[in-house]
């Protein structure tokens, strides 16, 4: 095969993959926008706090499945008492003010993970080796290959989970119209419970494999500004958006860097995806796939 | 003049209060103060309440979210430096105003979303224009005169002849910027532009109707803002730290100016002072109270971590307990010494 195509198929195929890294970020997001409105900013905070929290756990000693589930039970708690003592009194407040009150929460999480397990790189090994293997000349990270087919599978969960079970549709009825699911016996604040609790989950898959690739660190809760442009051009209420518009913000971003970066300065990477989603929604502004009732100008 | 000002101060205890401060600010502390007090409270006070200021003309009046204040204080910052090095001529007043102008024309781009964006859509677009000029100030090597990772240094403060370089002389320069961009902020909230603002905040189809031009007046929110911003990033940079590198202007900045309006009181002028004075003095309280508790066991990461964790507390509390932040409080605490609402 041509050299250049060779390459740019592996640009490509690299940027897709960390696309899906970026939509697992946002899922977490969609997940909790969709039944109640919040654009969660703690959400970077608690993938950071779920990997430092397991990564610590299985540094004193832990065996691995004993410290998945002491995280998850951790992060189980942490999604309740952000619902009891932040959401729940700010009930019927302006969605904005809501976001802000996220950004407070972001802040204490992030602040209580490092003082609670330290602020140094921890490495997390989650068995998988990252040597690149090769399909007709191209090569794939088997890495990137695993952490593709865990988010593939927890997407097909979450739909599953949203079109077939009671709780599933329940979420479906709120996202829908809060007040007819009130008027027809559903309990508001068990359902923002559960969602916050699968958000938590959502967020400690996603803080395994982003700090198996990059280290537990601080860094981490960073994540979240990579999955917010995902989520402005994917729509805030669309999971099937959300991976999509994964899959093309990746992709983008790594042709752009590879392509334009020498042109214009490299380090693009970190703006290039929200000029991208802008100028997208000032085309279609609903984004991708999101409902067209969500509100804008 | 001056018997309009005695009328009004006889007449109003907030006209009082105002005469007071200045008093005290121009005539008290400088004859007391220490440099220390001068160097790390005071100055940053007041470059910090006057970029909360101009962001809470865009959020607290407006009601746009912008998380990208910061962008704009490099913004003004990196003009102003590039006026004086390749003017070396102009006056340095005249390079703040031109400083300011620029920080308003990108104010302007920035707020081209905020034509079809609202909401978390915007608050997002802004944090694009936050990105950008991280990156800008960093790798566009002619904006920081080709220095290495893009720190720059400020030139001397002289004004009129006049030398404004020692701590005391540093704080006099900001206070005074301060409040005369104070003074125009408090005459355009009143001005049929700041009722303008308001009017989009609270209901836009409502404003809309009564003919206010809509698209005209966000722009203007935003070139006003960041204008305001803008020479507020000159203040940090210039009256400050002097030797500003562009990790000072990152979005952790933007964040803390938007927590320092929501504690003060969005779409209050005074909240941004409140606000700035607590986000100044904060770190202060907790590193004495935590040295005092916990002795040496206390360094600077602990305190960091300690303080993030305070400050998100504060931030949710505020919005639950009290949405128009320490500006209420303090209304609250007048009336009941005066028995009155302040006029």
């Amino acid at each position: 095969m041509n050299p250049d195509l060779t390459f740019f198929i592996e640009v490509v195929l690299g940027g897709l993959l960390s696309g899906v890294m970026y939509a697992l970020v946002a899922i977490g997001f969609v997940l909790i926008y969709k039944t109640s409105g919040v654009l969660n900013f703690a959400q970077g905070a608690m993938v950071l706090f779920a990997a430092l929290t397991f990564v610590s756990l299985v540094e004193r000693g832990l065996p691995f499945p004993a410290a998945l589930a002491a995280t998850l039970a951790v992060m189980v708690a942490v999604g309740l008492t952000v619902e009891r003592t932040v959401l729940r009194p700010l009930v019927n407040q302006p969605p904005i003010t809501l976001f802000m009150a996220t950004l407070g929460v972001a802040y204490v999480i992030e602040g209580a993970s490092q003082l609670v397990w330290g602020a140094q790189v921890h490495a997390l090994d989650l068995g998988i080796d990252d040597t690149p293997f090769d399909i007709a000349g191209v090569l794939v990270s088997r890495f990137d290959l695993f952490a593709a087919g865990i988010a593939g599978l927890m997407v097909a969960v979450l739909t599953l989970f949203f079109r077939y079970t009671r709780t599933g549709l329940a979420f479906r009825a709120v996202a829908d119209d809060p007040l007819a699911a009130l008027n027809a016996g559903l309990r508001l604040p068990r359902i923002w419970s559960a969602v916050w609790i699968a958000s938590g989950i959502v967020a400690l898959v996603a803080g395994l494999l982003w700090g198996a690739r990059l280290g537990v660190q601080f860094s981490l809760s960073l994540v979240v500004l990579k999955a917010l442009p995902v989520l402005v051009l994917g729509g805030f209420d669309s999971i099937a958006g959300a991976i999509v518009a994964g899959l093309i913000v990746g992709a983008a971003e790594k042709l752009a860097e590879v392509y334009l970066g020498p042109l214009i300065g490299s380090g693009i990477e970190g703006w290039i995806a929200y000029v991208a989603a802008l100028a997208f929604l000032l085309i279609k502004p609903s984004g991708l796939f999101g409902l067209r009732s969500v509100e804008r100008a | 003049m001056a018997t309009a000002l005695t009328l009004r101060v006889a007449h109003s205890p907030r006209a009082t209060g105002i005469v007071l401060l200045m008093a005290l600010a121009y005539g008290v502390i400088p004859l007391v103060g220490s440099s220390y007090l001068f160097e790390a409270i005071l100055t940053p006070f007041l470059a910090l309440a006057l970029a909360g200021l101009g962001l809470n003309l865009l959020t607290g009046y407006a009601g746009l979210l912008s998380l990208g204040s910061a962008a704009f204080m490099a913004v003004g910052a990196y003009a102003a430096f590039n006026l004086s090095l390749r003017l070396p001529g102009l006056p340095l007043s005249v390079t703040i105003l031109l400083a300011g102008g620029i920080a308003a024309a990108a104010g302007v781009i920035a707020g081209l979303p905020a034509l079809r964006l609202r909401g978390f859509y915007l608050a997002i677009s802004t944090l694009a224009v936050q990105f950008f000029v991280a990156w800008a100030v960093n790798r566009i090597g002619w904006l920081s005169n080709n220095s290495p990772s893009g720190v720059i240094n400020a030139p001397r403060l002289v004004v009129a002849g006049l030398s404004f370089e020692d701590a005391r002389g540093r704080y006099l320069f900001s206070l005074t910027v301060v409040a005369l961009l104070t003074f125009a902020a408090w005459r355009l909230v009143r001005s049929p532009t700041g009722r303008n603002l308001v009017a989009i905040r609270d209901h836009e189809t409502a404003a809309r109707v009564v003919g206010v031009k809509v698209a005209r007046t966000k722009l203007l929110a935003f070139a006003l803002s960041s204008f305001v911003v803008g020479v507020a990033g000159v203040l940090w940079a210039f009256a400050y730290l002097r030797t500003v590198e562009p990790a000072g202007f990152n979005l952790d900045r933007s964040f803390q100016i938007l927590f320092i309006v929501i504690i003060g009181g969005l779409g209050t002028l005074r909240g941004a002072f409140l606000g700035a004075g607590f986000i100044v003095v904060l770190p202060l309280i907790l590193s004495r109270l935590g040295a005092a508790i916990l002795g040496d066991g206390f360094d600077s990461g602990t305190l960091e971590m300690v303080q993030r964790i305070v400050l998100g507390v504060l931030i949710v509390a505020v919005l639950i307990r009290e949405p128009a932040g320490l500006s209420a409080l303090l209304d609250r605490a007048g009336r009941r010494l005066f028995g009155r609402p302040p006029a």
